[in-house]
């Protein structure tokens, strides 16, 4: 019971982060049909932006949090305006292209600067753990849970119901009649990548403090895309349930299987619901079949 | 239909070869060893230009391909003592199996929905190369015994130069000629319109699986020519990472071009060579900036390929053909009528 309780603790703070990253990842889709290779680095960003104002600036955690989550948005914005905004409308591949090389350009930055060796932090989440009945569990992870659902609950209210929000979703839905009603697209997309960008920081600054600074966060990256798919491409909802379930599908399978199922069984999945259900449990259902 | 009509061209192609001839006896055994690199990553690039570039089908897979034919190779040498020749065309037969079998949710999707099921694809065999250890041997690299042929060691770098270039120059004649015959017309067809290929009476799936069947075989034959080229396989050589160098290739060398698809391989394979020579170059003068050469090289591959997508879509190709355009009428600036 004790192990259980543990895993399935451990399954849903990480899957929160993966809810984090994806849910980011849903609204660049959603905004402007880009996939963005690029979200697992965007995490890296913000654990290691956290490092540099906390440890190396010397910062209080809150404002190191505040400017890690700036600095976030504001590469994001950069990139949206210099890279994405001139291949609007290029066909997917270019898409897919051009955020594996912001990728690459993105973790090649952070490691040049930081290097790779893992770095320590003082835990923006309490360290410790804490005692609920017989089973001790992992404070900051207990924690984590409740912080990314109120992030990602934000992000939803902010969709369903600000005038910006209702743009997305206009723009969503058809772009053409979004722009002939003036809604300003390029900056709706600014503000996706804005928004995917301080979703994915934040979920970098809770996974830094439960594994530390270390070049393995932007793993998470290509983990997203489990997600997603089995939540349905352009759902927030979707974001979580699928990261929930990947979450704790990777720690069971840790925890009970071992060898190394934890890490191919969220692709297993993939294929799966690619085969059964490609637009996942909440996505729209308008895939293109051949 | 002849390789080259014009004698301009037959001057070139004459040219390419005789410097591919002249430049082993010239060449120090670190650029004989990037020489062979590009040559096997010719035969990749061009392997994955077949799927991508002329059928449309986005592939992240390209890796997981590469290793299965790696693997293959390795397997069919060690464990049945079979010669590296058979080991070859078993290693492409292999691995042509296998892309079928990866292509068939192409049956049902279609752009980045295909292009994250491959991504799916590359992360089982990835998982399956460390951990189907009574196959693979887990994260243990397979060391094969040196090739030979007529007692002579193909492994060597000057003795692999000419196999490589070999295969690489088969490839690509391979290429070029299945694009003038009517399964490449169909691959071009079904990228360009698959409603309409499926109303002139292509099989639009038969198609896109045979494409993902071809690009897998020479995939495969890159994978064998690797294993018996280092005569270690580990999986360290087939990660997502040599899937994304690969489409990396194909987009800075241009999409649906063979000759693209060899400026590409060679370029990127280039690449980390001259960013780390640069690296050393400026040491002097910036310390510090040996221990950030993996990471510059990592960021530098990003910038090409994001200025690549930026300012030439249509890659290294399109700038060969401009260039060739400009030099044609030389030295006026464009040709009247």
């Amino acid at each position: 019971m004790d192990v259980f309780l543990q895993l399935t603790l451990s399954g849903l703070s990480t899957g929160m982060i993966y809810a984090l990253a994806a849910a980011g990842f849903v609204v660049i889709y959603k905004a402007s049909d880009v996939i963005n290779f690029a979200q697992g680095d965007f995490l890296l960003l913000g654990t290691y932006l956290l490092f540099f104002s906390v440890v190396q600036l010397g910062l209080p955690t809150s404002l190191g949090v505040l400017l890690t989550v700036l600095g976030a948005v504001a590469a994001a914005l950069l990139i949206e305006r210099l890279v994405l905004r001139p291949l609007i409308g290029e066909p997917v591949i270019s898409t897919i292209m051009v955020t594996i090389g912001l990728s690459s350009v993105l973790r090649g930055l952070v490691h040049a600067v930081w290097g790779v060796s893992p770095r320590s932090i003082d835990s923006v989440l309490p360290t410790g753990t804490t005692a609920i009945g017989p089973v001790t569990l992992s404070t900051a992870r207990l924690l984590i849970v409740p912080i990314a659902l109120a992030v990602l609950a934000a992000l939803w209210l902010f969709f369903r119901h600000t005038r910006d929000g209702l743009a997305m979703r206009a723009i969503a839905d058809d772009r053409q009649a979004a722009l002939s009603l003036g809604i300003n697209i390029p900056g709706v997309f600014g503000l996706a990548w804005g928004l995917a960008a301080a979703a994915a920081a934040i979920g970098g600054i809770m996974l830094g403090s439960i594994v530390g600074v270390t070049p393995n966060v932007a793993t998470i990256g290509l983990r997203v895309f489990p997600v997603v798919i089995l939540g349905g491409l352009d759902s927030i909802r979707g974001a979580v349930v699928g990261g929930a379930t990947i979450g704790l599908l990777e720690a069971y399978a840790g925890g009970y299987l071992g060898r190394g199922l934890n890490l191919v069984l969220p692709y297993a999945v993939l294929v799966l619901v690619l085969m059964l259900r490609p637009y996942g449990i909440f996505g729209r259902v308008e895939i293109e079949r051949v | 239909m002849g390789l080259r009509r014009t004698p301009v061209e037959r001057v070139r192609l004459g040219l390419l070869v005789l410097f591919v001839a002249v430049f082993p006896f010239f060449a120090s055994p670190y650029w004989l060893d990037l020489a062979n690199q590009a040559a096997i990553a010719t035969v990749g690039a061009i392997g994955l230009n077949i799927l991508v570039g002329y059928t449309g089908q986005i592939s992240l897979g390209q890796g997981a391909f590469m290793a299965v034919g790696a693997y293959a190779a390795g397997l069919f040498t060690l464990n049945l003592g079979l010669p590296w020749g058979v080991g070859i065309a078993l290693a492409c037969t292999v691995s042509a199996l296998v892309g079928i079998v990866i292509g068939l949710p192409s049956l049902r999707l279609k752009g980045l929905y295909l292009a994250i099921a491959t991504l799916a694809a590359q992360e089982i065999v990835e998982w399956a190369m460390t951990h189907w250890t009574a196959l693979t041997g887990g994260t243990d690299a397979l060391v094969l015994t040196a090739p030979t042929l007529f007692g002579i060691r193909l492994n060597t770098g000057f003795n692999f130069y000419w196999f490589g270039a070999i295969l690489a120059g088969a490839t690509a004649l391979f290429a070029a000629n299945l694009f003038r015959s009517r399964v490449g017309r169909a691959f071009v067809a079904v990228r360009d319109q698959d409603v309409a290929a499926s109303v002139i009476g292509v099989d639009v799936f038969r198609t896109k699986l045979l494409a993902f069947a071809t690009s897998s075989f020479i995939a495969g034959l890159a994978g064998a020519m690797i294993a018996y080229y280092r005569t270690i396989v580990t999986w360290e050589r087939f990660t997502v990472e040599t899937s994304i160098a690969y489409l990396a290739m194909i987009i800075v060398g241009g999409l649906g071009s063979i000759r693209g698809a060899f400026f590409g391989a060679v370029l990127i394979t280039l690449l980390p060579a001259l960013v780390s020579n640069a690296g050393m170059a400026i040491q002097d003068s910036a310390p510090g900036v040996t221990r950030m050469l993996p990471y510059l090289q990592q960021a530098i591959f990003g910038v090409v390929i994001v200025l690549f997508l930026i300012f030439e879509p249509k890659g290294l190709s399109k700038l060969w053909r401009n260039a060739k355009d400009y030099f044609d009428v030389w030295p006026f600036a464009y040709r009247k009528g």
